[in-house]
């Protein structure tokens, strides 16, 4: 069963992802990460999905994909309207509040 | 044709899914309205957004009267008492939220008619999450909560802090979703299934296995972000401060208590049987949280970023029955249900005095609070009441709440509750000292700029002040009536 290496590949994504947000600065880049960790999921459900034979799984499989899809929308939207009022999409320039 | 002849329609009931019918309906309406009147409509908006969500509580009360427990989609819906005396309080809290928003809107530079779209999106989500008891339903209610509450935040298009709120809270709210989910994919691959009620059954059992313990940990910091619990409360204070004003009411009312919500039903349905695992978590959550939230707190000139940061560590007040959940049982659920109902009001009074008082003042600082007493007793008495009902001086509303907190600690009767309650006390003590500075500034120092012509209060928020205030006394002076939600809520159906 294949069952194992297909967990594994869902782990190093996430792990990819995670450590995409943590590391990188530009906006977009962070917004591609988050997509990672969520394809993680993906595989994830699906594996799990394929292992106990229910198609739960794929129908919430569906539902991350179309959510993911509207966040990014509203995402890159609110990553626009950075860039129009500052000239950058670089998550450390955004200083303005501190405390 | 095939595929439909073996489709077999659920059985809907359609009493049950009223409330979300009503809002649902109002929100279309509203979209509908913009659409074909355009500017012309911004007059009524508010007014049917009001109506609606008022509308959408008739069949809660209808609902509340049946009084029996109603399930759909194989268990994924469910309504009880508890879900409906949470969707009353997010309906009553969307409701104030508008109140608070009609003059602020119509009087800055915003796209008036989509904002309560949104504001009514993000409630529909939350009514949803009261009743879902499900992984599917419960994300999707979750997103459908956050999506709008993310536009919102940044709805001040112009201004760069507006923009930099709506960012970072966007992008730590969407990494906690991922986290979160991974979570659900792992709790799924225990269960094979997505209700709770399964769940339950699967994760409960002699020992954890470490894949059951990595799944509870990221789904409850998923929703710690959300609740913004320490140390996932980065994006809270900058959120809070940036966002439009009406917003940060919403978000640090309506929203947390949504987070909250989502984690009564994991933690009294899905992890019922991992007390183990859950406990100690909570327990660490909730510590960091007060004690972190309350000495940050101290510090802070800007009286929004300081009651960000009060909310922070009232949301540690509130995880504290949480962390005994295992051995206080029921006391624990009513104890958190009580603490959201009464913080609700509390909170949202106080923001309604700073956006009334920033109105004349222009200015956030908590010096600009200086003599207000002598300008605008009326504005003073309503903060004086909501700073107090928030530090839990007996005879108002968060007195109440924290005595349901402590009851829930003396009923668990452990070591680590002891502690807890310890810790819990000392934090009540500290959080007095911010509340009790700006009740300085309020009462006993000069106006601060010189200019005392009185404040006027528009129509709207003075409603959503009488409103909260009443709702603060009487839950103090009364508390049996709002003890009596807390108590109902305890039938957590599966």
């Amino acid at each position: 069963m294949l069952v194992t290496q297909f967990l594994v590949l869902g782990a190093l994504l996430f792990c990819c992802g995670i450590y995409g947000v943590l590391a990188r600065r530009n906006a977009v880049m962070i917004l591609m990460s988050i997509e990672l960790m969520l394809n993680a999921v993906n595989i994830n459900l699906i594996t799990f999905g394929h292992l106990h034979g229910d198609v739960g799984a794929q129908v919430f499989a569906l539902f991350v994909i179309a959510v993911a899809a509207a966040e990014v929308g509203v995402g890159l939207a609110i990553v626009l309207l950075i860039y129009r009022n500052r000239s950058s999409i670089n998550v450390e320039d955004l200083d303005l509040m501190r405390g | 044709m095939m595929l439909l002849a073996v489709f077999d329609r659920p059985s809907i009931d359609w009493h049950a899914f009223a409330p979300e019918t009503v809002l649902l309906s109002a929100l279309l309406l509203v979209l509908l309205l913009d659409v074909i009147f355009d500017e012309r409509a911004k007059r009524i908006i508010p007014t049917v957004a009001g109506a609606g969500l008022l509308g959408a509580l008739l069949p809660v009360v209808t609902l509340a009267v049946d009084g029996q427990d109603r399930f759909m989609f194989g268990g994924a819906f469910a309504v009880d008492d508890a879900a409906l005396v949470l969707k009353a309080l997010f309906l009553i809290s969307g409701y104030v939220v508008v109140l608070l928003s009609i003059d602020y809107i119509r009087d800055g530079d915003y796209y008036e008619n989509e904002y309560y779209t949104l504001l009514m999106s993000s409630l529909l989500g939350m009514l949803m999450i009261a009743s879902s008891r499900d992984l599917v339903s419960m994300f999707v209610a979750l997103e459908l909560l956050s999506i709008p509450a993310y536009m919102l935040a940044a709805w001040r298009k112009g201004g760069p802090t507006s923009n930099e709120a709506g960012i970072k809270y966007y992008l730590m709210g969407v990494f906690a979703s991922a986290v979160m989910l991974y979570g659900m994919s792992l709790l799924y691959g225990v269960a094979g299934s997505t209700t709770f009620a399964d769940i339950g059954l699967a994760v409960s059992g002699e020992d954890a296995s470490p894949l059951v313990v990595l799944a509870i940990l990221f789904v409850v910091v998923g929703f710690a972000f959300k609740v913004s619990a320490v140390p996932f409360h980065a994006w809270a204070p900058d959120t809070y401060e940036g966002a439009p004003t009406p917003i940060t009411a919403f978000l640090a009312v309506a929203s947390k208590a949504a987070g909250f919500v989502a984690l009564l039903q994991l933690v009294f349905v899905a992890f019922v049987g991992r007390p183990d695992v859950v406990e100690p978590l909570f327990w660490v959550l909730a510590a960091l949280t007060m004690t972190v939230g309350n000495l940050v707190a101290l510090r802070q000139e800007n009286i929004v970023r300081m009651l960000a940061y009060s909310g922070v560590a009232q949301g540690g007040f509130m995880l504290v029955p949480l962390a005994v959940s295992g051995d206080a049982g029921d006391s624990a659920i009513t104890a958190v249900v009580t603490y959201l109902i009464i913080y609700a009001f509390m909170n949202l009074g106080a923001f309604g005095v700073v956006m009334a008082v920033a109105r004349k003042t222009r200015s956030g600082q908590i010096s600009s609070y200086g003599g207000l007493f002598s300008y605008a007793p009326g504005l003073a008495v309503a903060m004086t009441v909501f700073l107090a009902s928030l530090a839990g001086i007996p005879p108002l509303g968060g007195w109440f709440a924290k005595f349901v907190v402590i009851q829930s600690l003396f009923d668990a009767a452990t070591v680590s509750s002891a502690v807890l309650g310890v810790i819990f006390a000392v934090n009540t003590v500290i959080a007095f000292g911010y509340y009790a500075r700006v009740l300085r500034e309020m009462w006993f120092s000069p106006v601060s700029d010189g200019d005392s012509t009185p404040i006027k209060v528009p129509a709207a928020i003075a409603t959503a002040l009488v409103l909260t205030a009443v709702a603060t006394v009487a839950s103090g002076v009364l508390p049996q009536l709002v003890g009596r939600f807390g108590d109902i809520s305890t039938s957590l159906a599966l």
